[in-house]
């Protein structure tokens, strides 16, 4: 079965959907990316949706588990390039994308992921040895 | 304005057995859509809906039928999705369309947001006999 490819890109991981998948293929995209976040120790995940015509509460509900899980890893998710007739329907739809971050193209999308992962000016101010990773 | 019924000026059908139907049923009401001249903002209302009914007749009706039929009333053309199935049927359709109302573990969207997408929304169910659902969304609507 095709596959979507996850490109890595520095500490972050970016797929492009270029179709309205099919369930499997969704599914399959989901379990890909949170083991990739995992082998890789990616600090974010870029989802370029802007080739989709439809989401409903399937589709969504894989893009909040993939936020989710990736969460739990300590990378955050967006979802970058929505159609505004999706974004609008999504709403009107009642969907919630908790947990999912979204910004207007990838460019923004990086952007947004970097200031994610930048320690704050008064963070290291208070803290010296900072690591965003640490969870003490 | 005077109530006028439609007319169908043209029908068209699909079996809805397995998850695999899906999209091609999506791809199908899309066509349509597109042929009557609908706005993108309401054909992706339309199959967003269709996609939601699809699914719930898949999972809680056993499959069934989808039927396609584009109207056209007065001035305007729009298109009727019927989607019926001799599944379980549900007891209380009240609360079936209530926001977050499900049985099966999911977020009790389909019904209500797919109603909320549409011009017109009729849900008729038997218990032990099935579900049939009828929306149209209109071109201009
Ligand atoms: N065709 C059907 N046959 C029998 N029961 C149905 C049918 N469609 C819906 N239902 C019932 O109505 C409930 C509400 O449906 P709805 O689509 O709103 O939510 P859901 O499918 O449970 O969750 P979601 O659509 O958010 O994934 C379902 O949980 C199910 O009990
Ligand atoms: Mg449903």
């Amino acid at each position: 079965m095709e596959k979507i490819p996850i490109l890595k890109m520095g500490q972050f991981l970016l797929v492009t959907i270029q179709v309205d998948l099919y369930d499997q293929l969704a599914e399959n995209l989901e379990a890909d990316l949170v083991n990739m976040v995992n082998k890789t120790n990616a600090r974010g995940v870029l989802i370029d949706v802007s080739s989709v015509s439809i989401i409903d509460s399937f589709m969504g509900r894989i893009l909040g588990n993939i936020a989710m899980m990736s969460k739990i890893m300590d990378a955050d998710t967006v979802v970058v390039g929505m159609q505004p007739a999706v974004a609008i329907t999504l709403v009107e739809l009642g969907l919630p994308l908790k947990g999912v971050y979204t910004a207007l193209n990838v460019e923004k999308g990086m952007e947004l992921l970097h200031s994610k992962i930048l320690p704050t000016e008064q963070n290291l101010e208070e803290d010296d040895d900072n690591d965003a990773r640490s969870s003490e | 304005m005077t109530t006028m019924t439609p007319v169908v000026l043209n029908k068209d059908s699909m079996i809805i057995a397995r998850e695999q139907d899906v999209v091609p049923f999506r791809n199908r009401v899309k066509e349509h859509a597109v042929r009557i001249g609908m706005s993108l903002l309401n054909q992706t209302k339309l199959i967003t809906g269709a996609s939601e009914l699809v699914r719930n007749m898949l999972k809680y009706g056993k499959g069934g039928i989808g039927m396609i039929e584009i109207l056209s009333k007065g001035r305007d053309n729009g298109i009727r999705l019927i989607f019926a199935d001799n599944g379980p049927g549900i007891p209380d359709i009240q609360k079936a369309m209530t926001d977050g109302f499900t049985t099966g573990k999911s977020m009790g969207l389909g019904l209500p947001g797919t109603k909320r997408l549409m011009n017109e929304f009729d849900i008729k169910s038997e218990v032990g006999k099935g579900t049939t659902i009828t929306v149209i969304k209109w071109k201009n609507g």
